[in-house]
């Protein structure tokens, strides 16, 4: 899940490049890479590969194949706010096929879509651990437990309010 | 008045229903009412029906209550609940509630008990009593022991850790590494994540003496992204244990270097695969190797790795205390020691249940979990994650041992057990289980890639009525050949949930014919 929606930061080549040079030294260091430049800027831009192919001594193929074969990485900015439903077995047992129907249908969206209007974009993810809480979902990376339709919409509203914090 | 030290959970399901409202909410009141309190964020004690569940250092012992909201707040202080006062949701000790009392906790005994980033209190609790011990053995007597406690793989493979080490100690190389697989994605299971949340000194302690067993001075914890507090909570628990002198180039002054990284997944299910995993350490896409070469001889970086399941490094510690006898005493049959169990789903009282292998799926299902959350009758429960079977309710006397579930083709997994109702559609489970293998894939063979995108095609037809007895045969001949023929246990597990609900709900499969018969 990484970085999640309301990042809005602009991608800057210079400062992503800082970025990379920052984690170059690790074993293994692709990864990590990838996802301090998703925490910073909200995705991976293209731009980059070329970059890190280069500082890693990688083919520009390899660094696309590493940012397209996991979930995680986005190639474009994300929407201001990011919905992810757990669909695994253990959500499912206690409603999670109608909680994810419900927000589908309130979005307007299916899974990897996003709201024209840039607000909301739906994920699936598959497990996060709260497997006796369900069903589960993530909020712009914050979790949440025991859900039903009419929560859900509340805190997709206080989400959009940006108000959750203020308002406790 | 004295300060008073109340427990609040950071453990991500207990943050999930409110828990840091309830630790902001209780710093509040308690400043309107001038009363001075010490909130320590531990982790949870794996009673999750009951989080956020709040505890009180009392003269007396600590006392519970839960769930607390934030509304229940005012009431609580209005009972004197920093005095332990009575109040409807008062629990009592917790160490008295049949739900905790009924355990063997061997290596959940911290959980939930001490501040999860607390030396002084990991010690105080027993902790670092193995290393201690460790440091003054040699690797193979280190070895040696673990592989008489009897202890296997908690991942879900069951292969004996000290056979694993011993190959790794034995194989000569300059650089050897020791590696944590905390990818734990199966649906139904938390225990990797409770223990980083809650105990993180535990895996670093256990991860310490595998390096000293097989003489590896590195090692790494790859943690699935979808865990970022653990991943934190471990961050900040290897610079305390480095800052004290557990880590680094010579752990507590005895000459023996051991240190240790973590790295964050980023959304893959195969990645818990071990060969996958290790191709994501190395920063590479997560497809699996082929075997051989074991990682025991060619790991990471090609060098000898041991790599093993979180809960298997954690199991080490108390074995080198207390002794491989001590720790072999538990269990049936092949399967020694205690699982976590993770009880899960539509269950009243779901959570973490730590027992010696041998007790009853019923016993866990009904005298722990209390039948289901919706109060209807249990219909199916998928032991072992996405790739486990599904028993049926007349099955769930089979007891928990990887040769027992291994006999009514099933198996223990990870140890989750997700538990239904009767209103599930066990076909569109089967669908699922297809579905989920062709989402995580990881591409390299043919049966797992291709296989399960038909088999979702296979098991449609099968629910609309098209052909029905050809399609069932079908998907049988697809089901082998997954089985057969992929090349790990994502491919070739994945028919297991499908074919036990096939097997034991056929009926679910067979609903347009049904409804004509009507």
């Amino acid at each position: 899940m990484a970085s999640q929606g309301g990042a809005d930061a602009v991608w800057d080549a210079a400062e992503a490049r800082r970025i990379m040079e920052t984690y170059q030294g690790l074993d293994g260091a692709l990864i990590p890479i990838l996802h301090a430049l998703q925490d910073r800027f909200g995705y991976v831009d293209d731009a980059a590969v070329a970059d890190i192919a280069d500082l890693l001594n990688l083919s520009r193929a390899e660094v696309h194949g590493v940012i397209t074969f996991y979930h995680d990485f986005r190639r474009r900015p994300p929407a201001a706010h990011t919905l992810q439903i757990c669909r695994a077995e253990a959500c499912q047992s206690v409603g999670a096929r109608a909680l994810e129907a419900h927000a589908k249908a309130k979005l307007g969206i299916d899974y990897h879509g996003r709201t024209p209007d840039q607000r909301w974009s739906l994920e699936p993810v598959y497990c996060l651990g709260n497997c006796a809480c369900g069903p589960s979902a993530l909020i712009d990376g914050e979790i949440h437990g025991r859900l039903s339709d009419e929560r859900l919409d509340t805190l997709m509203r206080e989400a959009e309010a940006g108000r959750r914090e203020a308002a406790e | 008045m004295s300060k008073v030290r109340i427990y609040v959970p950071m453990d991500s399901s207990a943050v999930a229903v409110g828990a840091d409202q309830v630790a902001r909410g209780i710093e509040r009141l308690a400043r309107e009412r001038q009363r001075e309190v010490e909130i320590v964020r531990n982790g949870s004690r794996g009673l999750f029906w009951l989080e956020p569940m709040v505890e009180v250092a009392t003269a007396a012992g600590r006392v519970a209550y839960g769930p607390v909201s934030p509304a229940d707040l005012p009431g609580l202080f209005d009972a004197d609940f920093l005095g332990g006062g009575k109040h409807k949701l008062a629990l009592g000790r917790p160490e008295d509630m049949p739900y905790l009392k009924n355990q063997e906790r061997l290596t959940f005994a911290r959980c939930g008990v001490i501040d999860p980033l607390s030396i002084e209190e990991y010690q105080a609790h027993g902790g670092f009593r193995g290393l201690a011990k460790a440091l003054h053995m040699a690797p193979a007597a280190i070895v040696a022991e673990v592989t008489e406690s009897g202890l296997r793989g908690r991942g879900g493979a069951g292969f004996p850790t000290g056979i694993k080490w011993k190959t790794v100690l034995e194989t000569p190389a300059e650089q050897k590494y020791i590696v944590c697989n905390a990818d734990e994605g199966d649906s139904g299971t938390f225990a990797d994540r409770m223990l980083m949340e809650g105990d993180p000194f535990l895996l670093i302690e256990g991860m310490t003496i595998a390096g000293l067993a097989t003489r590896a001075t590195k090692g790494f914890i790859y943690i699935r992204s979808e865990y970022p507090a653990s991943f934190r909570q471990m961050n900040r628990a290897i610079e305390a244990a480095r800052a004290a002198g557990y880590l680094g180039s010579s752990v507590l002054g005895s000459g023996k270097a051991f240190d240790l990284e973590t790295r964050l997944g980023a959304g893959a299910y195969i990645c818990g695969e071990e060969t996958s995993l290790l191709e994501s350490l190395e920063g590479k896409r997560g497809v699996i190797r082929f075997k051989p070469p074991l990682p025991a001889i060619q790991g990471l970086f090609g060098k000898p790795t041991a790599i093993n399941n979180l809960i298997s490094f954690a199991s080490v510690p108390v074995i080198l205390d207390d002794g491989a006898a001590f720790y072999k005493n538990y269990g049936m049959g092949r399967s020694r020691g205690t699982q976590p169990f993770q009880l899960a789903g539509n269950v009243k009282r779901g959570g973490l249940i730590e027992k010696a292998f041998g007790i009853t799926l019923k016993e866990l299902v009904e005298d722990f979990g209390g039948g289901t959350l919706s109060g209807r009758p249990v219909r199916a429960v998928q032991v072992g994650g996405p790739l486990g079977a599904y028993i049926p309710a007349d099955g769930l006397g089979v007891q928990m041992d990887y040769e027992a579930l291994a006999a009514v083709k099933g198996m223990l997994g990870h140890g989750g057990i997700v538990v239904f109702d009767d209103t599930v559609d066990m076909a569109q489970q089967a669908r699922f289980a297809m579905e989920f293998c062709a989402v995580e894939s990881c591409g390299k063979c043919t049966p797992c890639r291709i296989g399960s995108t038909r088999g979702v095609e296979v098991i449609d037809r099968i629910i609309a009525g098209t052909n029905r007895e050809k399609n069932l045969r079908l998907l049988d001949d697809l089901c082998e050949t997954m089985v057969d023929g992929s090349l790990c246990a994502l491919g070739g597990l994945t028919p297991y949930p499908v074919q036990s609900a096939l097997r034991h709900f056929p009926e679910d499969f067979d609903k347009p014919s049904r409804k004509a018969a009507e």
